[in-house]
């Protein structure tokens, strides 16, 4: 049981390939980084979500060219309450990467990742559904896996498990 | 990237033309592999428009897992993908160890390559026969599937299942082999390669079967790249990337394989890829079973891993641990972990979070065949509506691992 303390400091972490890459492009961008059991965190503003994939994908130095997974996760009752979790992963370096996105409780939007990857569609369309944070500028923002008339998003924290009765 | 269009299908045979229809494929359709509706739209006999609608078989599992102990998620993670259950065990437990610090012994670790080899040959041979099937080849579906009694016998052997296994625990695998299972599997992995012979006897360069699959769906690297595909599907199209070989997790860096190819893009290039997948993964279960190290299958961590049941019936402290592992669960360090591995449709990731308790906060699965379902609009669109069911076929979705 060889767990290390994390690492939150950006002093002890900018030479990553991917915060140096991102600290060269707008340092303003990063909120916060963790380095936690061989794996990198950024919190990335909401705002420069989409430009800094962009800069991720299209780096030399990086090249975060896969995207593997969008998810969210509910903090209830904490605020800002969701974060969107994004899997990167570079082929070049070898490297995953996940970028976080916060989102408040009352109506949570998040940029869509749909004109850079087409393929993030059916993931963001899940999000939406189970966890009720809307995409901006997604082609198609429905339901995916609950009927269209469904009340309420199943995996949020205040959601039962059992579901309403 | 204008030709990836997501605008849904509504009524546009009324609004437009009329020159089009629309029709209805699934949710029950043979072809369609489980419960997949298809929409499209269709000019005669060409494709125009179509679009994957699912959610049938939704059963809310990431909901589940969260009131749930983190060592009763593992018979939940083989409902998802029931044609390849021990990847998804193994996603999930390389997770949690990861969250936990645990490091294992060499002999579970050599297990979980035997077993996850085994059941990517199970995976594929399901795959080989119900593909061919769909286009005509009756016979290989009865060779594959002849094949693949083999490979549930065993698993039936070690895990007392067929299918939903639940043999990998986290820290270990739930028992070691039985007697008699080495030469079982030797016979097996003696005779197999032979048997691929017999299927690609049957395909290969049957033309027939060429014509039917070369040229047809293609999908190109960028589009790959942008649909975010992985594993067979995305090698069809020349991306050369493997996590077995190119991250390596649970030992995979200590054995020999090669990582098939090809770059057309097609039909014919994915079956190309996935039968030389057969032939490698039979490698990899025979180095395992030559190369098996003696020792312990669990890893040492008694608040963890349940003690033997022998330890349990005759020492005081086992029996307390024993106790509480199962009334209480085991708690897990905060944070959270992504964890990426290489089953037979792809990548699969488990995004697994936990607040320091004994159930976790969130899992999320990564699912390859909800990613891969991406490329049908790429792969059918002006193409014939015959085709429809050979790309399907082509990218091995299981509507499980779709839908969750």
């Amino acid at each position: 049981m060889a767990l290390e303390p994390a690492v939150t400091e950006l002093e002890q972490l900018k030479e990553r390939p991917a915060v140096a890459s991102l600290l060269r492009w707008k340092p303003d961008a990063i909120q916060a980084v963790k380095w936690d059991r061989n794996e990198l965190t950024i919190w990335i503003a909401p705002i420069d979500l989409r430009e800094a994939c962009k800069h991720l994908r299209e780096d030399e130095a990086t090249q975060f060219i896969f995207l593997a997974d969008i998810t969210a996760v509910d903090w209830y009752p904490a605020e800002p309450r969701f974060e969107v979790v994004y899997s990167l992963l570079s082929h070049k370096l070898k490297e995953r990467l996940r970028l976080k996105v916060k989102a408040s409780g009352q109506d949570p939007n998040v940029e869509s990742l749909t004109s850079l990857w087409p393929g993030a569609s059916p993931f963001e369309r899940e999000v939406y559904d189970l966890m009720g944070i809307r995409f901006q500028g997604h082609p198609d923002l429905r339901r995916i896996m609950m009927p269209d008339d469904w009340e309420g998003h199943p995996l949020r924290k205040d959601y039962p498990v059992e579901g309403y009765r | 990237m204008s030709q990836f269009s997501m605008t849904p299908i509504v009524e546009s045979a009324v609004s437009g033309e009329d020159r089009t229809m629309i029709l209805n494929m699934g949710p029950q359709h043979p072809s369609t592999h489980g419960v997949l509706r298809l929409v499209l739209e269709i000019d005669g006999e060409t494709v125009v428009r179509i679009r994957p609608e699912i959610g049938y078989l939704h059963t809310g599992i990431e909901k589940t897992c969260e009131a749930k102990f983190y060592q009763q998620v593992v018979p939940l993670t083989d409902r998802i993908d029931y044609l390849c259950p021990m990847t998804n065990n193994l996603t999930y437990c390389l997770a949690v160890e990861k969250l936990l610090g645990l490091e294992l012994p060499p002999r579970a670790q050599w297990l979980r390559v035997m077993f996850n080899e085994l059941t990517r040959i199970n995976s594929h041979l399901v795959w080989l026969g119900t593909h061919a099937l769909d286009i005509g080849a009756m016979t290989v579906f009865l060779y594959c599937f002849r094949e693949r009694e083999e490979i549930l016998k065993m698993f039936e052997m070690v895990a007392g299942q067929r299918m939903m296994t639940s043999y990998f625990r986290v820290g270990g695998v739930s028992m070691d082999l039985p007697l008699g299972f080495t030469g079982f599997l030797r016979n097996f992995a003696g005779y197999f390669p032979d048997r691929i012979d017999e299927y690609e006897n049957l395909l290969t360069n049957n033309p027939i079967w060429m014509d039917r699959t070369k040229g047809v769906a293609k999908i190109t690297r960028e589009d790959a790249f942008a649909l975010m595909l992985s594993g067979p599907t995305a090698r069809g199209s020349g991306i050369d990337w493997d996590l077995r070989r190119d991250m390596p997790y649970t030992g995979y860096e200590n054995f020999k394989f090669k990582v098939p190819v090809a770059t057309e893009g097609d039909v014919y290039a994915r079956y190309v890829v996935r039968v030389a997948e057969l032939r490698e993964s039979i490698s990899i279960v025979k180095q395992a079973l030559e190369g098996l190290p003696e020792g312990p299958i669990k890893a040492d961590a008694p608040k963890v891993v349940l003690p033997d049941r022998e330890k349990m019936k005759t020492q005081m402290e086992s029996l307390i641990y024993h106790f509480k592992i199962v009334t209480e669960g085991f708690t897990v360090p905060p944070g959270e972990v992504y964890q990426g591995v290489e089953s037979p449709r792809g990548e699969m990731g488990y995004f697994v979070t936990s607040d320091g308790t004994a159930k976790p906060y969130r899992v999320h699965m990564r699912a390859p065949s909800f990613a891969n379902l991406n490329a049908i609009s790429v792969m059918c669109e002006g193409g014939l509506l015959a085709d429809v069911v050979a790309a399907i076929g082509s990218i091995d979705i299981v509507l499980g691992d779709v839908d969750r």
